[in-house]
């Protein structure tokens, strides 16, 4: 194996400072996503639980959608696409006017994509929720948005933190698809170094160890979380 | 949004053909590969022996921090390095997706080991068994069967995620459709069209698992 070692380059002043530029990216990227995620997601994922059939199917629809094409695939129809598709105005605007492009249809595609997998965990959440707190719910004369705000969501959002972990874990991964479209995040930063300095190997190497970082500083936070919203001595129906 | 032209479509369909059939074989060979080593890392895993069971667990644990995307550079670059001559895109994208799916299979494994009950390795044992004909005929089929729903939801995710070959430029079915796009200045009419294939396919995929889950909760 011939290879010329040289760490040195990572901390050139240029390839530094790309690094560090697509750390950031991908953080603002996964960030942005993960809150609009959030909120998308818990509609749905209600939205498939609720008495009312109109609103389950659509809720369906959208969690098959998205969760059946490739983020790749969504990516791109979004960034080449949706300009296309939507009137002349509004398509003018994306392609001239609209501030930072790459940068804003990549959190929506991603945040919409992530929102699909988030509203599976509610809905498993709340339908982990015991029948019996439902029946005493309506027993006490709740109407269903009441039932919802008082019972089903405080105990179903206390019980999927640990599974939404890991899909906030798969944000920050996910995230680096926004190369495809042209955002120079992490990924996309330690390939042009690799390619510009032919030292592929540290180039890697950085990024590699970064999302290890930023895996475990996730994975701290989420940890502590969960131990401050588990719900002691919960046991849920049999799924 | 006047002037579609999905005729270009079906002009393309011999070469979209070519490039879905790679992504299929691709998706075939790396569930095969992954599954394999996955059940390896597994075992490991749950050996008791400690440094073994660390060292599949960090592996593991690395690969599941790092995204698909910088693991395919990595191998792109690595692969004929270490082996001192290029060996195409294919095998490297091969190499990639297995030791990248591995990874999760293994978590998969884990779970499907864990779920056969202890009793019957005990019972294994006291029938004279040794460590890995207890594996072979008594813990293995079941965590496979156990795991078997959960093991093809993977698979159509790996399926979903050898789009990603297109950053190193592999024509697989999503590099084909791309290359049609732009060659053609179709962007919509493909993409869409993509799309709608991925779709049909992975969805497909999970009405077939929703049916393997309820056979077997029966």
């Amino acid at each position: 194996m011939d290879y010329n070692w040289n760490w040195g380059v990572l901390f050139e002043e240029e390839y530094l400072g790309w690094l560090i530029s697509g750390f950031w990216w991908t953080i603002a990227v996964a960030l942005c996503a993960w809150c609009i995620a959030i909120v998308v997601g818990s509609l749905v994922g209600i939205g498939r639980t609720v008495p009312n059939r109109f609103i389950r199917a659509i809720s369906g629809t959208y969690v098959e959608l998205f969760r059946n094409v490739p983020l790749l695939v969504q990516m791109f129809i979004w960034y080449f696409a949706v300009p296309e598709l939507v009137p002349d105005d509004w398509g003018r605007w994306m392609k001239r006017d609209m501030p930072n492009p790459e940068f804003t249809t990549a959190v929506i595609a991603l945040a919409l994509y992530t929102a699909s997998r988030v509203a599976e965990q509610v809905r498993a959440g709340i339908e982990t929720v015991p029948e019996g707190l439902n029946a005493a719910a309506k027993a006490h004369g709740l109407s269903v948005a009441q039932t919802y705000r008082h019972i089903l969501l405080p105990i179903s959002f206390r019980l999927i933190v640990p599974p939404l972990t890991s899909e906030f874990l798969t944000v920050f991964k996910n995230s680096s698809l926004a190369l495809t479209i042209g955002l120079l995040e992490l990924t996309a930063q330690s390939q042009q170094i690799a390619e510009y300095t032919f030292q592929g190997f540290e180039a890697f190497t950085a990024a590699t160890v970064i999302y290890v970082c930023i895996a475990l500083v996730a994975t701290v936070i989420s940890q502590s979380l969960e131990r401050y919203t588990a719900i002691p001595g919960f046991v849920g129906k049999e799924a | 949004m006047d002037d579609f032209d999905f005729g270009v479509i079906i002009q393309s369909l011999p070469f979209l053909w070519e490039g879905l059939q790679l992504s299929l074989w691709l998706t075939f060979l790396a569930i095969v590969g992954g599954i394999a080593l996955g059940t390896l890392l597994a075992l490991a895993r749950l050996s008791g022996i400690l440094p073994l069971s660390l060292l599949a667990a960090g592996y593991v644990n690395l690969i599941r921090s790092v995204p698909l995307i910088l693991v395919i550079f990595w191998f792109y670059f690595l692969v004929p390095l270490v082996l001192g001559r290029p060996i195409g895109g294919f095998y490297s994208a091969l190499i990639a997706f297995v030791l990248f799916e591995a990874a999760y299979y293994s978590e998969i494994m884990r779970a499907g080991i864990q779920s056969v009950r202890q009793g019957q390795v005990f019972a294994g044992k006291a029938t004279g068994l040794n460590y890995w004909q207890i594996q072979r005929f008594v813990v293995l089929p079941q965590a496979f069967r156990n795991m078997i729903p959960i093991l093809v939801t993977q698979g159509i995710i790996l399926f979903q995620d050898t789009s990603l070959v297109f950053v190193v430029s592999l024509r697989d079915f999503m590099t084909a459709s791309s290359i049609v796009a732009r060659t053609e200045g179709r962007l919509v009419e493909m993409y869409l069209f993509a799309a709608v294939v991925y779709f049909v396919i992975c969805f497909a995929g999970s009405l077939y698992v929703r049916r393997l889950k309820s056979r077997m909760a029966t």
